[in-house]
């Protein structure tokens, strides 16, 4: 497979139009020196053109040898119409992607106040491409949520604390239609000076409340385990301040808790952790000691960890939380007193987005603990490639019989403004996929959280959610009948979608499914399914899975594609491609623009050639030539690349469906660009006549002087600058002093070039010399036919842009005009 | 001091907005209302406009007379070209123009060749602004090709163009009485003062084997050969007026000016025309038709364009 490109669409439609432009440069030439071969021949025989001299000339003009002559013009043909070219469109692209890039890095909206941290842009190559989002996927973890953990709620001895609602929660009780004043009002009553990573608000717990609860002797276990049981290192920073240094936000969440309900772990070294703890008893705080004897640490294959401690009274503890199928798995039989009701708070707290984990401990005696421990210090200093399995093993051996204390549920906050931004990103017609980890029903709990699913929405599930899963990938027959289940699930979704063109559909497919559908059978379906949806959630998917499921909307769609990933600056990001609706639309008119122009003076030149015998002889002065795309066209263009908005940021918020335009690339198209060819075509044919019928022939002046080549090159010349400049502010939408400065600059500094070119000596100056302030400027004829042409030039597009603005408006029109 | 942190914090404001790209702007958003105002604005501007530039245009009296078959004798019609090459005959010829409407002066008198190209890229180059400036001083002619030197002499002036200079005469009798035409002045002041050498004379010109155009009084210096000036103005399109001199005298309705001319100048061999022109001239210059049409035109397309917008406005109501 080729490396992927890093060039960007546009980049790639511009090499194309840049052929387009390079066949009509050779076709320009072919005929001018077919033409001029022609002619070239007549001069031998009688027509000869004896002024000429073609008896004694050269092998250019030569017309006994007329092919050769015409061959050689074709070369002068292609150095003369080059100005077709827009060699200098690259340079100043790439000029504007820079400028635009610094723009980026400045924006005061893409700051993160938190981490102090503005935007970077990285390459200033896919500037443009923001524009043209069409299909977001994204990350949950850090990507919709802060991956900054919070400690919500727990259920401790069958009772479930913690009053406060998660966003999920909310968004589950505005899709019923409840109202959540009332809860609001408490919340705000209850709320003091907030900590991070702690939002537990209970009454009954909070401010020692705890010890007048029945069963205060679990709490008070409960929350020594969430202090004893993990790996963090307290940071005192100056007294009565710690801070945690934990290997997860998780873990700094649980110990954070403990600390707030009264159990503050502020000390530990190699064989002890010493907690502030309250003694219930005299009712004081109170350091204890406790000593640490081993970790038992938490791997991804053991889910879950646990502490040996011996406490201040000699007693032996193990004390351990994890995920809550591998704990209840090793409870004993008096320690599943509250089995039944934690695990219905913990699917009440798994479905409101909410992390789980359970916490158990056991009281070990000091014979068992002892035996063990030899076997355990073996093992562990044991050599052999096995060490870890065997370590595992003995860990294996001493997490037994636990007695359940209860569970705790953490919230990963979803992002500040995630549900908002998703909104716009829908209403700006962008497909979002999330691929996350999580169960089906936190992930569509989570999607409502996040308004990735939203009222009227429809659901299409593809799941395969049955027990026994692990057989189907062994057994061939399960294998098959699971395809034909996908399926038909697929079939169904697809109809439904087809048949109801008016509803939203957000599609819900879980990782063991999705297996099957990106089977290369099913694939085309499934896509074809999937890009009817607003939104894709892939809940249980691998690592893996996401990559591929990447690959293929990339290919599929064949459209741009954001993939967002891990990391502290996404959802910046997210919001920062609305504002990519201005970028777009300009760079496609910008582009558009450069040929414009271009077309329009490469064919001024073709038709005067085309009056001067086809010889090559240009209509301007060497000096106005080069200095065509340098002086007086090139500043209004990179202005229109960096500068240009459609609309102010604001209503690119107000009005997300703008961005659709971005997406569908309307503002790009083969039609529009081949539009604006052919009106440079047509200024240029407005020009060249209108200017040598008006100009030449009679006199053009009252003291009877009659215009020459000099004074018309320099008329039509000036012509194209004012029309082409004048095009470019009818095509601008947003003026501040910069656009005019450009503009309106670009065209005085013609005019004052021509004073201080025309002043130089004639040898230099050559059919420049005074022409301007001697011929020109003293004639009304000039001025009035200079006015002329440029109103005739801005006719054509004016009367479109007026017409189809009212008649066929597009988005950004429409809205424009309702703009106050 | 004040004033002086108020500057410096206005400055940064300004700086601020420049970056946050939230610089005050205007906005023109084309609303149907001012659809028809421009469209009525260019159609009330340039309809007037266009009627006073034709105006201009037909106050202009313009006689044009096409002479050079006519001066051709009948018996030589069948090969003009051997007839304008042959130097034993006398080349004078006599033609008559009608003054049609009253003509004041001054009345400038034009040439008019038709499909000549002088704007041949062969032709334009051959020529050396250097030479004509310093004269046999400046050596490197070689941008003259084919017509640099002679002999091994340099030519003053050299290149195409000036070897092909226009050398019809005319003179202009009325009632007997020759009418005073005024040769000076006729090329740009420029050309004259800062072109054409004041101590450059004509030299090794027209001596070669092959005899181009006109000569020159090789008396006179470069910036007074006017006609060489005017000439090497090099026109812009194949049909081209050049001016010849200014009548300063009234022409009244019915007058005959006989123009006693010497048609020495070849341009049967490639089918060329010759024309006289006299015109009288406008604060807009010639007599041109196109621009007030052009002007016109336009007026009328935006308004009716302003028409077909209001109507279809009205029908299609949003």
């Amino acid at each position: 497979m080729d490396p992927p490109s890093k060039r960007t669409r546009i980049e790639r439609r511009m090499d194309r139009i840049i052929y387009v432009l390079f066949s009509a440069l050779i076709l320009v030439s072919f005929v001018g020196s077919l033409l001029f071969g022609i002619e070239t021949k007549k001069d031998g025989g009688d027509y000869g053109r004896w002024y000429l001299r073609p008896d004694i000339t050269t092998v250019f003009f030569d017309p006994r040898r007329p092919s050769v002559a015409a061959f050689l013009h074709f070369l002068t043909g292609l150095m003369l119409y080059g100005y077709l070219i827009p060699i200098s469109l690259y340079v100043s692209i790439e000029i504007c992607k820079v400028l635009q890039s610094i723009f980026i890095n400045q924006d005061q909206a893409m700051y993160d106040e938190e981490t102090k941290r503005s935007a970077h842009a990285r390459t200033s190559n896919l500037n443009e491409e923001l524009g043209q989002v069409c299909t977001i996927l994204s990350d949950k973890t850090g990507t919709l949520t802060c991956n900054s953990m919070e400690f919500v709620k727990c259920s401790i001895a069958g009772t479930a604390y913690g009053r406060g609602m998660t966003e999920v929660e909310i968004a589950l009780a505005r899709k019923r239609g409840e109202t959540l004043d009332e809860q609001r009002d408490i919340d705000t009553v209850e709320s003091r000076e907030p900590v991070k990573g702690f939002n537990f608000r209970d009454g009954r717990i909070m401010n020692r409340k705890w010890v007048n609860e029945p069963n205060r002797d679990y709490i008070e276990k409960f929350f020594r385990v969430l202090a004893l049981c993990h790996t963090a290192v307290p940071e005192v920073l100056d007294p009565g301040k710690i801070f945690y240094e934990a290997e997860s936000p998780d873990e700094a969440a649980f110990v954070i808790a403990a600390r707030e309900v009264g159990f503050q772990f502020f000390k530990r070294n190699q064989t002890s952790i010493q907690l502030r703890e309250l003694d219930r008893s005299s009712g004081e705080i109170v350091d204890r000691v406790y000593e640490l004897l081993h970790v038992l640490e938490f791997s991804s294959a053991r889910r879950r960890m646990s502490v040996i401690v011996r406490n201040p009274e000699r007693q032996l503890l193990l004390l351990a939380k994890g995920a809550d199928s591998v704990i209840f798995e090793r409870l004993s039989e008096e320690g599943r007193m509250f089995e039944a009701e934690t695990k219905e708070h913990i699917e009440r707290y798994s479905e409101a987005g909410l992390r789980t984990l359970a916490v158990a401990y056991r009281e070990l005696d000091d014979d068992e603990y002892k035996r063990w421990e030899q076997e355990y210090v073996k093992a562990k200093t044991s050599v052999s490639a096995d060490r870890d399995d065997l370590l595992d093993e003995k860990a294996d051996m001493i997490e037994r019989d636990l007695i359940l204390l209860g569970a705790t549920a953490i919230e990963d906050k979803l992002q500040k403004g995630v549900p908002d931004c998703i909104d716009k990103l829908a209403q700006a017609g962008i497909h979002i996929w999330v691929l996350t980890g999580d169960k089906k029903g936190t992930a569509i709990n989570i999607g409502y959280a996040c308004s990735l699913l939203r009222h009227g929405m429809k659901e299409i599930l593809v799941m395969l959610e049955k027990p026994g899963i692990e057989a189907i990938e062994r057994d061939k027959e399960e294998f098959a009948k699971a395809y034909k289940i996908v399926e038909k699930q697929i079939d169904e979704g697809i109809s439904q979608v087809t048949g109801e063109s008016n509803t939203q559909f957000g599609l819900i497919i879980d990782g063991k499914s999705l297996i099957f559908a990106l089977d290369k059978n099913l694939i085309i379906r499934f896509m074809e399914l999937a890009m009817k949806c607003a939104t894709v959630i892939c809940c249980r998917s691998s690592p893996k899975q996401k990559a591929i499921v990447t690959r293929w909307v990339k290919s599929k769609t064949g459209r741009t594609t954001l993939a967002i990933g891990d990391g502290a600056n996404d959802v910046g990001m997210i919001q920062e491609a609305d504002i990519g609706v201005g970028i777009t639309g300009v760079e496609g008119m910008q582009i558009c623009y450069f040929f414009y122009k271009n077309i329009t003076f490469g064919f001024t030149l073709f038709w005067f050639e085309a009056y001067s015998s086809f010889s090559a002889q240009p209509a301007y002065n060497d000096w106005y030539m080069s200095s065509y795309n340098v002086l007086f066209t090139s500043l209004p263009v990179i202005a229109l690349g960096v500068f240009e908005q459609d609309f102010s940021a604001r209503h690119c918020l107000k009005y997300p469906s703008l961005y659709k335009e971005g997406i569908d690339n309307v503002l790009f198209r083969w039609i529009h660009i081949l539009g604006w060819m052919f009106n440079g075509v047509l200024s240029s044919v407005i020009i060249f006549f209108l200017t040598t019928n008006s100009i030449t022939g009679q006199a053009f002046r009252k003291d009877g002087q009659v215009a020459d080549y000099s004074i018309l090159g320099l008329t039509m010349y000036t012509c194209v600058v004012l029309a082409v400049n004048c095009q470019m502010a009818l095509s601008i939408n947003y003026f501040t002093w910069i656009q005019h400065l450009f503009i309106w600059g670009s065209i005085t500094l013609w005019f004052k070039f021509l004073l201080v070119y025309g002043s130089i000596p004639p040898t230099l100056s050559t059919t420049a010399y005074k022409v301007f302030i001697e011929a020109c400027a003293p004639s009304i004829r000039y001025w009035l036919t200079i006015i002329l042409v440029v109103i005739a030039t801005l006719l054509p597009l004016f009367s479109y842009r007026a017409f189809q603005t009212r008649f066929q408006p597009m988005v950004h029109d429409s809205i424009q005009t309702r703009r106050p | 001091m004040d004033t002086d942190r108020e500057r410096h914090s206005a400055r940064e404001t300004a700086f601020y907005l420049f970056t946050q790209q939230s610089l005050p702007a205007c906005k023109p958003v084309l609303t149907p209302g001012w659809v028809i105002a421009i469209f009525l604005f260019m159609g009330v501007i340039f309809i007037p406009v266009g009627l006073v530039t034709l105006r201009a245009s037909h106050c202009v009296v313009e006689i044009v007379d096409r002479y050079d078959i006519d001066c051709v004798p009948e018996s030589s019609r069948m090969d003009k070209v051997s007839y304008i090459r042959d130097d034993s005959i006398p080349k004078n010829c006599s033609r008559f123009m009608k003054v049609h409407k009253y003509m004041k002066a001054p009345i400038y008198i034009y040439y008019q060749l038709d499909n000549y190209y002088q704007n041949h890229r062969r032709y334009v180059k051959s020529r050396s602004d250097k030479q004509l400036l310093d004269g046999q001083k400046y050596h490197d002619t070689s941008s003259c090709q084919p017509v640099e030197s002679n002999n091994n002499r340099p030519i003053v002036p050299c290149g195409l163009i000036a070897w092909s200079l226009f050398n019809d005469t005319f003179e202009f009798i009325r009632e007997g009485a020759e009418l005073k035409v005024n040769r000076k002045n006729i090329a740009w002041k420029s050309d004259r003062g800062h072109k054409f050498g004041k101590n450059v004379y004509p030299f090794n010109f027209q001596n070669g084997t092959l005899i181009g155009g006109g000569k020159l009084n090789p008396e006179i210096p470069l910036s007074d050969q006017e006609d060489l000036i005017v000439w090497m103005r090099t026109s812009a399109l194949p049909s081209f007026r050049k001016l010849y001199g200014r009548i300063e005298e009234d022409l009244d309705v019915d007058d005959v000016v006989v123009v006693n001319l010497t048609n020495n100048y070849n341009t049967y061999s490639f089918g060329g025309k010759k024309k006289l022109v006299l015109s009288t001239s406008s604060w807009l210059g010639g007599k041109n038709d196109f621009l007030g049409h052009a002007c016109v035109f336009v007026g009328c397309s935006s308004l009716t364009l302003a028409i077909i917008f209001m109507l279809l406005h009205v029908k299609y109501r949003r």
